[in-house]
């Protein structure tokens, strides 16, 4: 297993907002999720990398607090999230590609109804401020259904970021965007991690997106971390050209695992 | 409980209210229209009664006052179904909302709405059928508490229901005021059903209310204590129907069907 250096000083050295352990999900005799851990500290960018039904978003799925896990813990800011999950929630956020926000809402309402479950004060200068980031201030009366995918991704990013979690977890966000707007899309999320020093969890398939912004990465197969490190120096400790080399190497040798003999 | 929460959910029912005349119409519409029917056929039974008797407090008070069950119901069970044909669980119950201020916030929404629809129907019922509620004095205020709680306990115990079964099992919800209104003696006395259906409605709250509407329509005092028995019965299935909820919640969490509702199944 190889670490990066940069990634590891940083979650050494500072309490890491999310911190999972051993954690295990069974579903009949199939493990989606097998033993693993991990921490992801404040102002680090984590990629959790893996192909499709290695077990990402059944993770995300626990830390979020909607899918129990079988054994484990999740500590999200220091909070037990099986024991105190309100508190723990309330420290995070999402946006995930599968998880759009009301379509009979318009944008403004969706912002505010999230603003007040999320308890965000000021409300209505973080819902303008929201608007203005995610370039969605022309579309604040239109209901959420009519906007474009593009558009419901960045409102969905918008109401990740609207009560400044310190945990952020990011389920393929860019996934429907065009590439000008995905850039900006990470950028504002990168600049938000490092302003705020909030922890981000982010899954994707798009290796560029992953080497540009995730100081850490976590190749998971078959619900195990199979690697880990830093994405700029995982491809070359492992003999691949990049990290998509790195991980179409890794799902094949996961493919050819699962192929009977 | 976090009151901003509980706002945050009857608030997005205001907007949904708010933006469709399709969600505001039915509010009036569908309890108008009862009035209607019923009123006609409470003058014309007065018409052909033999004995000269005025069926308007007894047959369409009793209309009315299952209708406003039956809203109570439905204002909570579709706030619920709401978020299950938006496929909104994964945004809601994935942030620091309990599940109490989650069902609390839907109790708002069904007060409201059965409200507009209680005023809908009492303005009707009085001006076009001269239905009077000072017929039933002050047991009217324990009639509507016991059916409103009813109601709420009903709703909770629906949308349990279609958490577990998942989005199809909506079409179980509406016909469920209908299944109980026989056992009920909503529009006949309860002595009128054979011995095991009457032991049925001994455990139904509604039972208790309407027994007393048709003692007090015929001048007699409205037996008190049965409608304690009905206000106890009434919370015990509130505190019954939580329970479940908060056990089915807890099982969807543990299986993975929370995340995965749209698929029915947690396997």
């Amino acid at each position: 297993m190889a670490q990066g250096e940069a990634s590891s000083r940083r979650t050494d050295t500072l309490t890491p907002l999310l911190a999972v352990s051993d954690l295990c999900k069974t579903y009949g005799t199939t493990r989606a999720v097998d033993g693993i851990s991990f921490a992801v500290a404040p102002g680090e960018i984590v990629g959790l990398l893996g192909p499709n039904g290695a077990g990402k978003t059944t993770t995300v799925n626990m830390v979020l607090g909607v899918l129990a896990p079988t054994s484990g813990s999740i500590t999200i800011d220091g909070i037990d999230l099986l024991k105190k999950r309100s508190d723990a929630l309330a420290h995070t956020n999402f946006s995930a590609v599968y998880a759009a926000l009301p379509g009979n809402l318009t944008v403004i309402e969706n912002l505010r109804v999230f603003g007040l479950i999320y308890g965000v004060r000021p409300l209505g200068e973080r819902v303008e401020e929201m608007l203005a980031a995610f370039d969605l201030v022309r579309f604040r009366d239109t209901k959420s259904g009519l906007l474009s995918s593009g558009e419901q991704t960045r409102l969905s990013l918008a109401k990740a970021l609207l009560n400044k979690p310190k945990l952020l977890l990011l389920d393929e966000p860019t996934a429907s965007l065009d590439p000008s707007t995905a850039r900006d899309v990470r950028r504002t999320i990168c600049a938000f991690a490092h302003d705020q020093a909030s922890a981000v969890l982010w899954t994707s398939h798009n290796m560029h997106e992953v080497e540009e912004t995730c100081d850490r990465v976590m190749f998971l197969s078959r619900g195990r971390v199979l690697l880990e490190g830093d994405p700029k120096l995982l491809p070359q400790a492992h003999g691949a050209a990049d990290l998509e080399d790195l991980f179409v190497a890794v799902a094949h040798e996961t493919l050819h695992e699962r192929a009977p003999a | 409980m976090n009151p901003g929460r509980i706002a945050a959910i009857a608030l997005r029912q205001f907007y949904l209210y708010r933006g469709s005349p399709t969600r505001l119409v039915p509010l009036f519409a569908w309890v108008g229209i009862d009035i209607v029917l019923w009123g006609f056929i409470t003058r014309y039974l007065n018409t052909i009664s033999l004995h000269g008797g005025n069926f308007v407090p007894a047959l369409l008070g009793a209309v009315l006052l299952w209708d406003f069950l039956t809203r109570v119901m439905q204002g909570l069970s579709t706030a619920f179904l709401e978020d299950v044909w938006s496929r909104n669980f994964l945004n809601v119950f994935a942030t620091p909302l309990l599940i109490s201020e989650y069902v609390t916030g839907l109790v708002i929404t069904a007060v409201v709405t059965s409200l507009v629809g209680l005023a809908t129907m009492i303005v009707l019922a009085s001006l076009a059928f001269g239905l009077s509620f000072l017929a039933y004095g002050v047991a009217l205020l324990p009639f509507l508490l016991v059916l409103f709680l009813t109601g709420i306990a009903l709703g909770i115990a629906a949308i349990a229901m279609v958490l577990r079964l998942g989005p199809a099992s909506e079409w179980f919800v509406w016909p469920l005021p209908a299944m109980i209104a026989p056992f009920a003696g909503v529009f006949y006395p309860v002595s009128t059903l054979p011995p095991w259906m009457q032991a049925v409605s001994r455990i139904l709250p509604p039972a208790y209310v309407f027994e007393s509407m048709r003692a007090v329509v015929q001048g007699r005092q409205a037996d008190w204590g049965s409608l304690g028995i009905g206000l106890a019965l009434s919370v015990l299935y509130i505190v019954l129907a939580a329970i479940l909820f908060m056990g089915i919640f807890r099982f969807a969490v543990r299986t993975g069907l929370l995340a995965r509702y749209s698929a029915e199944s947690a396997s």
